[in-house]
């Protein structure tokens, strides 16, 4: 048997204190957190940084350090810092380093690093080791090389290794959500399919039970299967809500490929044990012939500068895709002619706020809205340029007239300047996976004693 | 007809990883799966997307009560065209659906 605590989906998102206090006390043989995710976007892994507070992270990594002491057990973070690249890595480091000075702890650290040395990924491109999966968007060499962090997604392999070093802490950059669960059932001989199956139920903490707020989440692995055990007051775990959560992100609910082979649950079966707890069996690890890991690249798309305009005049109200058209079209005409680029060297789209911004050709309804805010979005190759375009922009934003015929309109402005530097922006460039000979080739293992 | 969001209990769609959209739709009870697994059909739910059908992944779960989709995002998440960072807001558009008993 082997007891996995979750205290949360992710650090960042908080955990209940008392249900973690409740999950120490069941003796748990290690303490487990996801760090991180695609979820928010190509820019975090395209800078190699954390979505969240550092002074968030820091307060709630600090109270899973003293629950790590009082436990005596490992307590491992995947996808450390959003991203899991090697800079993201190195803050979580930063903060660990700290908080061991301010607890007065000495800890062994294990540092697992997943970032990808471009040009070996280009290598290995070309040698065919890398296989498109499914949408996966068009790659070659040079695309491969323009991203500014590759990261591949270590699996339970990986996160074995690390605990072997018997580290006290482990900081992983890029993991699968599972595999940092899964790593120790695996070890100990617990039932594979279990094992990943349970990993992906309890991977956003108890978001596979009720009151999903509350984070904390136990789970229970064995020789046939595994049992949900939600920590917190008011949490209770359903056959209906664990086996619900194999649906979410995931675009097939049965199948989940992972380094090494695939989790099938097609034959599980889910049965409450009381109001509280769901023990599940039957689900099967189909190991594959090929080691392969996921690879996540993101690349530079562009620097964009954006500015909205507020329309409350119910006229232009009335009319505002015309509008926005209309400006779009004569705007790229004399950035055109102005700057001497051709018209597909930037773009000016315009997105209609309270109208179309959701789901722009897609969306299905037509209402009659108060006011409008009318986004400008300028995406040109440098940040000079898309300013130059952003500020010819400027003055249609503000007066563009629907005819000629009529006074020339004023619209509102929210701010001065009312363009707004977002930057550069980034793309998600792979989706792809890549064959290793061993599970370590792609894989950097530090141990450090800090404190 | 009625719209689907008012035959189930709720209509949820999120990313599944950058490149691909999910979308559960939790009937709630038997009759209204059935209903909903017999009339909503996969071109239905393609066209509200302009995707290929062929392009969709369909699941019926008469256990879960449950109709799941997963299709290619209609653009990248976090690319230049794309207009909802976590895919949460095209539930709506599958909700806003007539579908007949």
């Amino acid at each position: 048997m082997t007891r996995v605590l979750i205290p949360s989906g992710a650090l960042g998102l908080n955990y209940d204190k008392t249900a973690l206090e409740r999950g120490l006390e069941a003796k748990p043989d290690i303490i487990v957190i996801d760090g991180g995710s695609t979820d928010s976007g190509p820019a975090y892994l395209g800078r190699g940084m954390s979505k969240y507070a550092r002074a968030s992270t820091k307060i709630e990594w600090a109270g899973l350090m003293k629950a790590r002491a009082k436990a005596g057990v490992p307590l491992v973070i995947g996808t450390a810092g959003t991203c899991g690249a090697d800079s993201a890595v190195d803050w979580m480091v930063e903060i660990t380093r700290e908080i061991a000075a301010e607890q007065g702890q000495s800890v062994k650290l294990a540092v697992l690093r997943s970032s990808q040395d471009a040009a070996s990924v280009a290598d290995a491109y070309q040698a065919g080791r890398i296989d498109a999966l499914p949408n996966a968007p068009v790659i070659d060499r040079d695309g491969i090389l323009a991203c500014s962090n590759i990261v591949a997604l270590a699996g339970a392999e990986q996160i074995t290794e690390a605990l072997d070093t018997g580290a006290d802490i482990i900081i992983a950059g890029r993991t699968t959500d599972t595999a940092i669960i899964a790593a120790l059932p695996l070890q100990r001989g617990d039932h594979a399919g279990g094992a990943w199956h349970g990993a992906k139920i309890g991977e956003c903490g108890a978001l596979c039970a009720t009151n999903p707020q509350s984070g904390v989440l136990m789970v229970e692995f064995d020789a046939s299967g595994f049992t949900i055990i939600p920590l917190a007051d008011g949490a209770h775990a359903s056959p209906h809500t664990v086996s619900a959560h194999m649906l979410y992100e995931n675009s097939d609910p049965f199948i989940l490929y992972e380094p090494g082979g695939h989790l099938d649950v097609t034959g599980a079966t889910y049965a409450a044990l009381d109001q509280t707890r769901v023990r599940v069996e039957g689900s099967e690890w189909v190991p594959s012939d090929r080691y392969t890991v996921k690879l996540e690249g993101s690349r530079p798309a562009g620097f964009q500068v954006v500015a909205m305009a507020l329309l409350r005049d119910a006229h232009y109200v009335a009319h505002a895709q015309d509008w926005a058209d209309d400006i779009a079209a004569k705007c790229c005409a004399k950035v055109s002619d102005r700057l001497g680029i051709d018209a597909d060297a930037f773009s000016i789209d315009l997105r209609l706020i309270g109208q179309s911004a959701s789901f722009g050709d897609l969306e299905s309804r037509a209402g009659a809205p108060v006011e409008i805010g009318a986004l400008a979005i300028v995406t040109a190759a440098t940040e000079v340029r898309a300013e130059e375009i952003a500020k010819i922009l400027n003055p249609y934003l503000l007066h563009h007239p629907l005819t000629q015929e009529e006074e020339q309109p004023t619209f509102a402005f929210l701010f001065s300047p009312p363009e707004i530097k977002r930057g550069q922006t980034y793309e998600f460039a792979l989706n792809h996976v890549m064959t290793l000979d061993k599970p370590m080739d792609a894989f950097r293992l530090e141990v450090h004693d800090i404190g | 007809m009625a719209e689907l969001k008012d035959v189930v209990q709720k209509v949820r769609s999120k990313n599944a990883g950058p490149f691909w959209l999910t979308i559960d739709i939790f009937c709630g009870d038997a009759d209204a799966y059935q209903t909903v697994s017999a009339h909503l059909t996969t071109e239905a739910v393609a066209n509200v997307f302009k995707a290929d059908p062929a392009s969709l992944k369909r699941f019926d779960m008469a256990d879960l009560h449950v109709v799941k989709f997963s299709l290619p995002r209609p653009h990248v998440q976090g690319s230049i065209a794309d207009r909802d960072m976590h895919g949460a807001s095209w539930a709506a558009l599958v909700g806003e659906m007539t579908i007949g008993a």
